[in-house]
């Protein structure tokens, strides 16, 4: 062997034994048989939010995860806090509408119907807002029953017909996911430029819409800031609703494994408890509790001091457009 | 009426996965399901661990209390077990489950589940004992016969011990007193809310 090869050689072998010596260091005293991994302490080491996991050569990685105790946590939320704050949303609009109905009263038009109408959406207008909102029924009612049913319909209906009902629902609420999205997409589109917030909605909201005094109406453009506040939070709302329900439907496409399904469904189904809430109260004040209010979606046609008393701004552009309040056919000749 | 349990003494699993392919092939378990898996804690590491994990079968199992058509039920022997029948596949009892057993066959459209399959300690269902639609729904059925969990009774260091809780414990004790060490009853805290005290 030459000098020279030897010298590498010793040069080598210093080197991995160099490379070896902290690591054979640390593990000295080490006894493999008897110190091992202890269940326990990993547990206590565990951060929240972390599962205990490790290597599986079944060729699913999602298998490798062994114990992950926040479904504990997400088992606390959907048994307990969920049906306490839906409850109180739900349950505690319901109540405020019935109040408010029973203080106020239905909103009259302050002058009578005039038995002139204006348009207000055209049909375009009112199937977007359809579309939405008879997805949305749907959906709430079947998101409802999945997370409340067994405590209120499974007694009624007994197990059989209940799951079958409850497999219907789910079916449902994944496919007509798909035409709210579009509803709400198309909503955006229609009318966000009637929707950005400006100095008029101050006065409106000072003034409480007139909605707790009578004879009194601030003047508003399209929409007053009430329907904004509604507007704005159908769109966001129905973004957070969709982006999540749509990672839900699709799992493991985003959200990382079980821990981030456990976020989104937890998302999903606060904002839904708010988004029913608030959607009760929309639906109120545009039929029950408003005369006149609900022909604005339903013939689209509304009566036009209606109009001028709720968005007089409106009613001025509009005329200022050359537009003319048309008679219904039906209406008497006043002679 | 005994309360069975699994316990897994992982300072003898060897991390031959027979008690995976065991089960797959008694139950004819789908593809893309494994009621049983085999994971290894701390690999290549010294004192690293594999644990062979399935449903524990929990006290006060959080699966049961989660589901939206109430489709569990705790036998005698204090099994969870769940009706396909009325099995939505909504994947709640996944999301709940600490141990990651409820697992769904991809069917249809979307990442739509089917009916939830998971280990059922060898019990079937709520169908007829020894039925063909018990053994196509949830496979066989070894209890009703007088046997144990295949995976357990096979397995070839008993690392994997099924049966009567306090029996199983106490065999567990027994070895963790002779040796002198152990790793600890794992799932054991998570799912009956107590351990195997040494």
């Amino acid at each position: 062997m030459s000098t020279m090869f030897k010298s590498l050689a010793a040069a080598l072998a210093m080197l991995f034994v160099g490379a070896l010596l902290p690591a054979a260091a640390q593990y000295n005293n080490f006894n493999p048989t008897k110190d091992a991994v202890q269940e326990e302490q990993l547990l206590n080491q565990l951060k929240q939010g972390d599962r205990l996991s490790g290597r599986v050569s079944i060729p699913d990685p999602k298998a490798a995860s062994l114990i992950q105790p926040q479904g504990q946590d997400w088992r606390n939320f959907h048994q307990n806090r969920l049906p306490l704050i839906g409850g109180i949303a739900i349950l505690g609009m319901l109540l405020a509408l019935v109040l408010f109905y029973l203080v106020r009263g239905r909103i009259k038009i302050d002058h009578g119907f005039s038995g002139r109408t204006i348009t207000r959406f055209a049909s375009l207008d009112r199937f977007t807002h359809w579309l939405t909102a008879g997805c949305f029924i749907i959906l709430a009612l079947s998101g409802l029953n999945v997370s409340f049913g067994r405590m209120v319909i499974l007694p009624l209906f007994g197990p059989e017909l209940f799951a079958t009902l409850t497999g219907y629902g789910k079916v449902a609420h994944n496919f007509l996911a798909f035409p709210f999205m579009a509803g709400v997409a198309l909503m955006f589109v229609l009318w966000v430029r009637d929707n950005i917030p400006n100095k008029l909605d101050l006065e409106w909201i000072k003034q409480g819409g007139g909605l707790f005094s009578k004879d009194r109406h601030p003047p508003a453009k399209r929409f007053n800031a009430g329907q904004k506040v509604v507007f704005w939070m159908v769109i966001a709302g129905g973004a957070v609703m969709s982006l999540s329900g749509w990672f839900l439907l699709f799992p493991y496409t985003v959200a990382d494994g079980v821990t981030g399904l456990q976020l989104l469904t937890t998302v999903h189904a606060l904002l839904a408890v708010i988004f029913i809430a608030a959607m009760l109260a929309h639906a109120y004040i545009g039929s029950v509790g408003m005369e006149g209010a609900f022909d604005a979606m339903g013939s689209g046609e509304v009566d036009l001091n209606w109009a001028k008393e709720h968005h007089s701004l409106w009613v001025e552009e509009e005329m200022a457009k050359g537009k003319t309040p048309a008679v219904p056919p039906h209406a008497a000749p006043a002679e | 009426m005994a309360r069975v349990k699994f316990l897994c003494d992982a300072d003898r699993c060897i991390e031959c996965n027979a008690c995976v392919t065991a089960c797959k092939n008694e139950h004819e378990v789908p593809w893309g399901i494994n009621r049983r898996r085999v994971v290894t804690i701390n690999d290549g590491k010294p004192g690293e661990r594999s644990v062979s994990m399935a449903c524990m079968h929990c006290t006060d199992a959080p699966c049961a209390a989660v589901c939206p058509v109430n489709c569990f039920y705790t036998t005698a022997d204090a099994v969870v077990l769940h009706s396909k029948d009325l099995c939505i596949g909504c994947g709640y009892c996944f999301y709940a489950c600490p141990f990651g057993a409820p697992q769904y066959p991809k069917v249809g459209n979307f990442g739509s589940r089917g009916k939830m399959d998971k280990c059922t300690y060898c019990a079937g269902g709520p169908e007829e004992d020894f039925s063909t639609v018990e053994y196509e729904k949830y496979g066989r059925n070894r209890l009703a016969e007088g046997k144990l969990p295949l995976c357990a009774e096979m397995c070839s260091t008993k690392s994997l011990l099924a049966g009567d809780g306090d029996i199983i414990a106490s065999i567990y004790k027994e070895r963790v007193m002779k040796r002198g060490y152990g790793s600890g009853a794992w799932g054991w805290k998570t799912a009956y809310k107590e351990t195997v005290a040494i």
